[in-house]
């Protein structure tokens, strides 16, 4: 199987033969930096045209199909016309946090992004408490929520904004023990062995019963956390004009924007991390011919693969599902999720120790 | 049914009643789009009978039509869409009738409230379902119905 490292240390070499010794390394930092975020700029509009599509169909509608062939370039005209945007200067507003909050927002979720192993040598932050960083930068998000509900001076985007801290902080927890029950099995928490331990067998086979169990909490609380439909009560389009960043516009719009595709392609490729073998190939242990022949598929597109079918997952879910008022969404969390995520953990810690296992 | 089972089943109940509201919209998503591609598919867009895109007056093979130029039409049109013009003649028999000389039909202004087909006592007029009307100047939307040289059908 191809590995990205190649790539990465002919770059490397060849840097480290055209410049000084000190300019290396900050050479490679921008250049990694900004590939990080050209890649997101294109997922996030990938995402967005991904989300139309498939909300079009389960409407029974085409979606865009005007810009360019199919309506491809449709995000990408929305993106130059959000871009030529005014910012707006809103009058009684706490001018610093509010121009600072977006930017919370849109760092937490561009660290998260960093650290998700996309192919084989092809991750940027690897190191061996990966997933609990992981957890921590992704829910500096909550911050900037707040900020912009509170700065904004506006009652609809503070309800906005609580309502979205009591739900992020809330379904934070499930995603913490889901996180941890697979931790618990893979003893690691470094996100390159995690997928290296795949090899021989996803953990959603391996695992069974607890894996498949923490894996749809998961993604239930992913859903949660990502602020999207059935949960997303903080932007609440017909009751809160869209939460928390109603007196946003422009770009500073378009960060919250992004920020919450980017979030929800973060939450599907940790799923697809932890759950079903990352950019790891389909491997069944002693079908030899059939591992092989999966392995000619390049590890990138195993890993897009997952992702895509996770996000269509996930966008069913908003499709499908009518909003949830604030007391059912904290009911379904804290009465239903937390309980069984605890025995669920119980019933990991005991398949692990037993060897019950594949 | 103490409470505790009732956290259980309603836990299933609740499970099984979302997996039927997937299976339904999974079921839609596979299913055949009803978005029309307009332009492209012209020559085969089905528009309903009944959609009332304009206001015309049939006409027979030999330049006949059924207006009596009596003016319910333009009584009953709620807009002042339609103006009628008619002139008295004299028959062969020296009786006086009245006859239509012009149907002016402003598309502009008209409702489609289909009050004057209702009202039309000989079913003169009708609509059909034509709906590509965009022109570049109003005065291009008032129509006149009755064909050039055209006169009411004779009364057997």
């Amino acid at each position: 199987m191809f590995d990205f490292s190649v790539v990465t240390e002919w770059v490397d070499e060849g840097l480290r033969s055209w410049l000084p010794e000190g300019w290396v390394l900050p050479v490679e930092f921008f250049l990694i930096g900004l590939c990080l975020l050209v890649a997101y700029a294109i997922i996030a509009l990938v995402l967005i045209l991904y989300e139309r599509k498939v909300c079009a169909a389960f409407q029974c509608r085409l979606g865009p199909n005007r810009v360019g062939p199919w309506g491809v370039t449709q995000s990408v005209a929305d993106m130059l016309k959000m871009l030529t945007k005014e910012l707006i200067k809103i009058n009684h507003v706490d001018r610093f946090l509010f121009n600072l909050a977006p930017f919370i927002v849109i760092i937490s979720s561009v660290l998260a992004f960093g650290c998700i192993p996309f192919a084989k040598g092809l991750e940027i932050i690897d190191f061996n408490v990966g997933v609990f960083f992981l957890l921590a930068v992704s829910s500096i998000g909550i911050v900037g929520v707040l900020l912009a509900g509170w700065s904004s001076n506006n009652k609809y985007s503070l309800i906005g904004a609580m309502r979205s801290g009591a739900q992020m902080i809330s379904y934070e927890l499930s995603i913490g023990l889901t996180i941890l029950t697979m931790v618990v099995f893979s003893g690691s928490m470094q996100l390159s062995t995690i997928v290296e331990s795949q090899a021989e067998g996803w953990f959603i086979f391996r695992a069974h019963v607890p894996a498949v169990i923490a894996f749809v909490i998961y993604l239930i609380a992913g859903t949660a956390e990502t602020n999207r439909g059935p949960f997303d009560l903080p932007e609440a389009d017909s009751e809160l004009t869209a939460g928390y960043h109603t007196e946003y516009s422009g770009m500073h719009f378009g960060f919250f924007y992004l920020a919450e595709y980017l979030n929800m392609f973060v939450v599907a490729s940790v799923a697809a991390t932890l759950f079903l073998g990352g950019w790891m190939p389909l491997h069944i242990p002693g079908w030899d011919a059939f591992n092989a022949a999966m392995d000619w598929i390049p590890s990138i597109f195993w890993f897009i693969g997952k992702v895509a079918v996770l996000i269509f997952v996930i966008m069913w879910f908003k499709w499908t599902f009518p909003r949830l008022r604030i007391d059912q969404l904290l009911r379904l969390e804290w009465k239903y999720l937390l309980p069984i995520n605890l025995l669920n953990l119980l019933l990991m810690v005991v398949v692990v120790v037993f060897g019950l296992h594949f | 049914m103490n409470s505790f089972q009732r956290y259980i089943t309603s836990f299933w109940s609740g499970l099984g009643s979302l997996l039927v509201g997937m299976k339904t919209t999974l079921k839609i998503f596979f299913r055949k789009k009803t978005t029309e591609c307009y332009p492209e598919n012209r020559a085969t867009l089905v528009i309903s009978d009944r959609y009332r895109g304009e206001l015309v007056m049939p006409h027979d093979a030999e330049n006949h039509h059924k207006c009596v130029a009596c003016g319910l039409c333009e009584m009953n049109c709620p807009n002042g869409t339609i103006r009628i013009e008619s002139e008295f003649v004299e028959d062969e028999n020296g009786r006086k009738t009245k006859i239509l000389r012009a149907y002016h039909y402003d598309l502009g202004s008209c409702i489609f409230c289909q009050l004057c087909v209702k009202g039309c006592p000989h079913g003169a007029i009708e609509f059909r379902n034509t709906f590509e009307h965009a022109v570049f100047t109003r005065s291009k939307l008032v129509k006149q119905l009755n064909h050039p040289g055209s006169s009411v059908v004779k009364k057997q």
